[in-house]
């Protein structure tokens, strides 16, 4: 009974129950939604904004933001596409491994400003996601990869399916999950995860009782970086093409997804389950308006609405946390 | 008299000691002059560069204000180009679609027509910034994430008024307000000075200022010294609303035309201006007088490096770079304290 109680009382269980109402609406006003190959495309619109929204989890656990992702994933996917063609490699395990590198170490830059100046993490991470798209476009190029010069091995590699009941399921998918059972574990199984909870949570007392919080902001930011690069290479590899210019105002998406998804921007709280849950809720309803017959310029209002009222819901529940 | 003279003196140090930033602002200031009048001596130090940055800085540094009130009480206000866009774009549906000229319209009419239409924007600004105060202080959603939820709200309100495209057909009085010249100044330079002077006076000599500063300096000390923290709060909130409704009819104005995206690179620059004269993003401590001559150094040097033909997406570049850096210069300083 109280564990029954107990699962009630989760965000996820919300999240969850919600997310069912509105498919059934959906479902409702137009049948369609039901159909295998628009429920398959849904679900590979949640591959990258999904393991964006890991990387922005991890952060926001630790109490901070990151609003730099977009940048250091736009630049991985850029400069390793430019790398491949210059270089004329056909791959895939090195690219993504460079791409994630890229990332890794625009983290890091992260991390060293807001570990060693004690500055606040949106501010850093606004500055640095300024840097990295000035120079990406400035110095690099302003020039769209197109599908005629993207490297046939991404393409190949990004357009790869399965297929179930005669519709074609991208195989992106699994990819996705398996890096939030990765991070899943990583955060609830490990003592450097955590310690990225304890750190959020409290950052003194964390530091007391003997975690390094150096390491942990370290981790947090390389890891966020890491992913976001990663996520940007197999955006490029999905879509067929590499833009300098790609993935403007995803940071509000994706925090608005995590938020949805039950985490706390005062840290300390969020799950990778709830994390999925509220990508899920976002792609479906950025991608059910035309579905449901409005109009698509729409969209913007719609989704600001949802993060409205899913901050003041969850601002209602902590209410007592605060004076 | 003599008296006097040593209390004056006293006064500047006094003045020099509290507001440190302001004196390392004017020299970086100076510093960026001086090194783009070496770098470009025949074409910055041209009377035609000086009145052009007055024309196109005041909406800047209109928004810059608005962000500063925000982090005053420690929020923040992800927002204000949200608002600044739609204010434009309502103004510009009321002038094209509502009430659109009449053939032989005298020039009162017109003007009158105007004048809604800045009451319009205004009003819009107003309400937009009501939503934001009544949803950070009554609902108690957390300013990032509160602005940052409104603001996609307005923008995608103005991508539903346009359709993408941008509005065009303003009245001319309205491009008179972000082009024309009152007595030799520039219409925006001149609505800059009286926010700025109108701000300034309301921080420093009202209770609603103060209650600010308390607010932002020790919210829960506020609280228990029996402050209205969350009439304040939403108070500010509404006055950075109408400020960035101000800004949009600058923009709107200048360009004689609104789009939905207009000005995004704004947000990042407001919050670097604000930062850079010397708000604490953690609320309590800002001065309009730091974010006006922040706003002019930033102008100056981004002029400058427009001169020397830098793209401007290095000049976006150099904004972050010097948005971090500034950050750890203050940090360096007060820790050696």
């Amino acid at each position: 009974m109280t564990s029954v109680s107990k699962l009630l009382r989760r965000s996820e269980t919300a999240v969850l129950a919600i997310l069912i109402v509105v498919m059934i609406v959906i479902g409702v006003i137009n049948p369609a939604f039901w159909q295998a190959d628009n429920l398959f495309n849904l679900l590979r619109a949640n591959v990258v904004i999904g393991i964006m929204a890991l990387s922005v989890l991890t952060v926001m656990i630790s109490g901070g933001i990151d609003v730099s992702f977009p940048a250091f994933a736009v630049a991985a996917m850029y400069l390793t596409v430019i790398a491949m063609n210059a270089m004329g490699y056909q791959g895939v395990v090195l690219p993504f491994i460079g791409a994630t590198v890229i990332g890794l170490l625009c983290g890091l830059a992260n991390a060293f400003f807001i570990h060693t100046f004690r500055m606040i993490p949106l501010i850093v991470t606004l500055g640095s996601a300024s840097v990295v798209r000035g120079l990406l476009l400035g110095l690099v190029g302003t020039s769209i990869i197109n599908i005629d010069r993207m490297p046939p091995s991404l393409i190949a590699f990004g357009s790869s399916t399965v297929e179930i009941g005669g519709s074609k399921l991208s195989l992106m998918i699994f990819i996705y999950l398996g890096i939030a059972l990765l991070m899943w574990l990583f955060l609830t199984r490990t003592m450097a995860g955590r310690a990225i909870f304890a750190y959020g949570d409290d950052a003194e007392s964390a530091k007391r009782v003997g975690f390094n919080t150096r390491r942990t902001v370290y981790l947090v930011y390389g890891l966020a970086g890491a992913l976001a690069g990663f996520a940007g290479l197999l955006h490029a590899s999905m879509i067929w093409l590499a833009n300098p210019r790609d993935f403007v105002g995803y940071e509000l998406d994706v925090i608005a997804a995590v938020v949805l998804g039950g985490a706390s921007i005062f840290g300390g709280r969020g799950s990778v389950f709830g994390t999925i849950l509220g990508v899920f809720m976002l792609t479906l309803i950025k991608n059910s308006l035309i579905i449901m017959r409005i109009d698509n310029t729409w969209q913007g209002v719609v989704v600001g609405c949802v993060i409205v009222i899913a901050t003041a819901l969850t601002a209602w529940r902590d209410r007592k946390a605060l004076v | 008299m003599k008296a006097g003279s040593m209390n004056k003196l006293t006064d500047l140090r006094r003045f020099i000691n509290r507001d440190n930033n302001i004196v390392q602002l004017l020299i970086i200031t100076a510093v960026i002059f001086l090194l783009m009048s070496a770098l470009e001596p025949n074409k910055f130090l041209r009377y035609y560069n000086f009145e052009s940055i007055s024309f196109i800085f005041p909406e800047l540094g209109i928004v810059a204000i608005a962000m500063m009130l925000a982090m005053l009480t420690g929020g923040i206000d992800l927002s204000v180009i949200g608002i600044a866009n739609l204010a434009g774009i309502l103004a510009g549906v009321f002038f094209t679609r509502l009430y659109p000229a009449a053939p032989e319209a005298g020039a009162a009419a017109e003007l009158m027509r105007v004048a809604a239409g800045v009451v319009l924007a205004l009003g819009v600004g107003l309400l937009a910034g009501t939503l934001n105060g009544l949803l950070i202080a009554k609902v108690r959603i957390t300013p990032i994430l509160a602005t940052l939820g409104t603001g996609q709200i307005f923008t995608g309100l103005c991508m539903v008024l346009t359709g993408g495209p941008a509005i065009v057909g303003f009245p001319a009085w309205w491009g008179f307000i972000g082009n024309g010249k009152i007595l030799g100044i520039a219409v925006p330079l001149v609505l800059f000075l009286v926010v700025v002077v109108a701000i300034a006076v309301m921080l420093t000599k009202t209770p609603f200022g103060l209650n600010l500063f308390l607010i932002g300096t020790n919210p829960r000390a506020a609280v228990f010294a029996g402050l209205r923290t969350e009439r304040m709060v939403l108070y500010s909130y509404m006055l950075s609303g109408t400020l960035a409704a101000l800004a949009g009819i600058v923009l709107s104005g200048r360009t004689n035309a609104a789009k939905s995206d207009y000005g995004t690179s704004y947000l990042l620059q407001a919050v670097l201006i604000s930062v850079l004269g010397g708000t604490n993003p953690a609320g309590g401590k800002g001065t309009v007088l730091g974010v006006s001559i922040a706003v002019i150094a930033l102008m100056l040097l981004a002029s400058g490096f427009q001169m020397m033909r830098f793209s401007n997406h290095l000049i976006d570049f150099i904004w972050g770079g010097f948005l971090l850096l500034v950050m750890v210069i203050n940090v360096l300083r007060n820790r050696g304290k």
